[in-house]
């Protein structure tokens, strides 16, 4: 097990409260897809698993997140590394203003790798591995806003697998791109799930079907249930679960 | 009315809008340039003045307002930018900070007499640097610094949040992204603002009365505790306390000063005009 959730629950400081008791195992090397209507808590729990939610003023944080077994929700937690192990693509593709090549490199300069080999390599595997080498290999040097909508998705995606972490982490990361860039982005999340271990929030229940190994329901800050994809899609122990995937709610 | 006069009518005002601001501006340039000309000449740039200033050059007083606004921008500039850093990226919404933002602004609006009075009691008197580039440039830096840092906290927030919360989620400090993303990304706001701030410090008389300037120093300076002569101060001996000026000498001082404030302005533009082009959100 890659990753233990044991009764998290996160408040923000206006009294919302996002996550309540939440305790859920993700597995390595399978697709976790977390699911559910808006509002429900899937963005606040990926930003709990790399401590994002640092970053919001006066956020609450209870319970615990086991990496490997070693809890990283608490404080004393090297929060970079950590960021370094578990990485994130967000829904809006956001390139950084800088070349192709660059936004591959930023995150490993920054770790402080410096030798030229080591980040050339990394950006060919990265951008491989994010399906988007063929398309971008002659002009790495290009600003990567030149990129179209469903390439700037890929090469953030390829941005995080270049630090090589254990977990990727994806929030609704094809809402934004049509059929074929969001079938590249799926096809490529299968293959590096033998590397890694993926958590998507997808955009839509077809989505969560379609790739899921294992899925967990979100219904305002409360994992309803949660299972093997295949089975949960087919026969939902809980009534919510589905009227939800039915189409019957939300 | 139709609306078609209507319309015509706003444009119209609009137009005599825009020919009243900009009519004035281009007569007085014009007018100083045409005046001044005359008096142009390698002497009259880098020959000392004689005679009661009524010959000679303003070599000293040049010198003195490039020494003014480069000891301004050295201390300005650096801590400027650092509590700009501070208020936009690293200070939380409290009171206090809220009260120095305000403070900030109030102090940007002070008129610039005082803060030569406040220069001359604090760098000239208490400190005893005496009337010197040194108590001048620090006068004028206070003065300075309200502008550079609100324009570089403006700059710095215009930065997209989402580049900062990227490079936080590849594992960057804080730091490195304000050094890496942040800063460069505001650089051509900042820089904006830094000249815009130096401009005006170079052509301030006030400040400098007091704590910097000389009436008649006929060499150039040969430390920071020295008085020096300085454009916009001579340009106000010459033009009110000599008898007998020649007043082309008065106009040809004016023009040097106006194309040093002007070309200072033209250089921001450029800079901003070409970040625009380049920038990429
Ligand atoms: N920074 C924040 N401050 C206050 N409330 C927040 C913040 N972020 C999210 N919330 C609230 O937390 C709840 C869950 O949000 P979120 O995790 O974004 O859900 P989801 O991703 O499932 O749509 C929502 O009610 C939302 O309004
Ligand atoms: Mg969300």
């Amino acid at each position: 097990m890659k990753i233990v959730i044991e009764h998290l629950s996160v408040q923000y400081d206006d009294g919302t409260e996002s996550l309540r008791d939440i305790s859920l195992t993700i597995p390595a090397n399978q697709i976790t897809a977390l699911f559910g209507p808006a509002g429900g808590g899937k963005s606040t729990l990926l930003r709990a698993l790399n401590r994002l939610n640092d970053l919001v003023d006066g956020v609450r944080v209870t319970g615990r997140i086991l990496l490997d077994g070693e809890d990283i929700a608490g404080p004393g937690v090297n929060v970079t590394a950590l960021r370094r192990r578990v990485g994130m693509v967000f829904a809006q593709p956001v390139p950084l203003p800088m070349s192709i090549r660059q936004n591959i490199t930023y995150g490993l300069e920054l770790a402080g790798v410096r030798e030229r080999a080591k980040l050339t390599a990394a950006v060919e595997k990265s951008l491989r591995a994010a399906a988007l080498w063929d398309e971008v290999q002659d002009r790495l040097e290009a600003p990567a806003t030149a990129l179209s909508g469903g390439q700037q998705q890929r090469l953030c995606l390829a941005r995080v697998l270049a630090l090589e972490p254990e977990v990727v982490l994806l929030d609704e990361p094809t809402s934004g791109l049509d059929p074929i860039s969001t079938a590249k982005v799926e096809t490529s999340l299968q293959a590096i799930k033998r590397d890694y271990t993926v958590v998507i929030v997808p955009h839509s229940v077809q989505q969560a079907a379609r790739i899921a190994d294992l899925a967990a329901f979100f219904l305002q800050g409360e994992l309803v249930e949660a299972g093997p994809g295949q089975q949960l899609f087919l026969t939902p122990k809980d009534q919510r679960t589905n009227d939800y995937i039915t189409g019957r709610f939300g | 009315m139709s609306r078609h006069l209507t319309q015509r009518l706003a444009f119209g005002l609009l137009i005599l809008a825009t020919l009243a601001t900009t009519v004035p501006i281009v007569l007085i340039v014009g007018y100083i340039a045409a005046a001044g000309l005359p008096a142009i000449s390698l002497e009259f740039l880098t020959a000392m003045p004689r005679d009661g200033m009524r010959a000679g050059g303003i070599w000293p007083a040049i010198v003195g307002t490039l020494l003014l606004t480069a000891g301004t921008a050295v201390v300005a500039v650096p801590l400027g930018i650092a509590a700009a850093i501070y208020l936009a990226e690293y200070a939380k919404d409290t009171p206090l900070t809220r009260a120095i933002r305000i403070a900030i602004i109030n102090l940007a609006g002070i008129p610039s007499v005082v803060y030569g009075l406040f220069g001359l009691g604090l760098f000239v008197l208490f400190l005893g640097f005496g009337t010197s580039i040194l108590a001048g440039s620090l006068t004028l830096a206070i003065m300075t610094l309200p502008v550079i840092i609100s324009t570089t906290e403006e700059a710095l927030r215009a930065v997209p949040q989402a580049f900062r919360v990227v490079s936080i989620s590849l594992g960057g400090t804080k730091w490195q992204t304000i050094r890496r993303i942040v800063l460069p990304q505001a650089l051509p706001g900042i820089l904006t603002g830094v000249i815009l701030g130096l401009e005006r410090a170079a052509g301030e008389t006030a400040p400098i009365l007091f704590t910097a300037a000389a009436f008649f120093l006929p060499r150039l300076p040969n430390s920071p505790l020295d008085a020096t002569m300085a454009l916009p101060y001579h340009l106000f001996v010459i033009a009110t306390q000599v008898p007998g000026m020649p007043v082309q000498i008065q106009y040809g001082t004016a023009l040097v000063l106006l194309v040093f404030v002007l070309s200072m302005n033209f250089f921001a533009t450029i800079i901003r005009s070409r970040a625009r082009a380049r920038r990429q959100w």
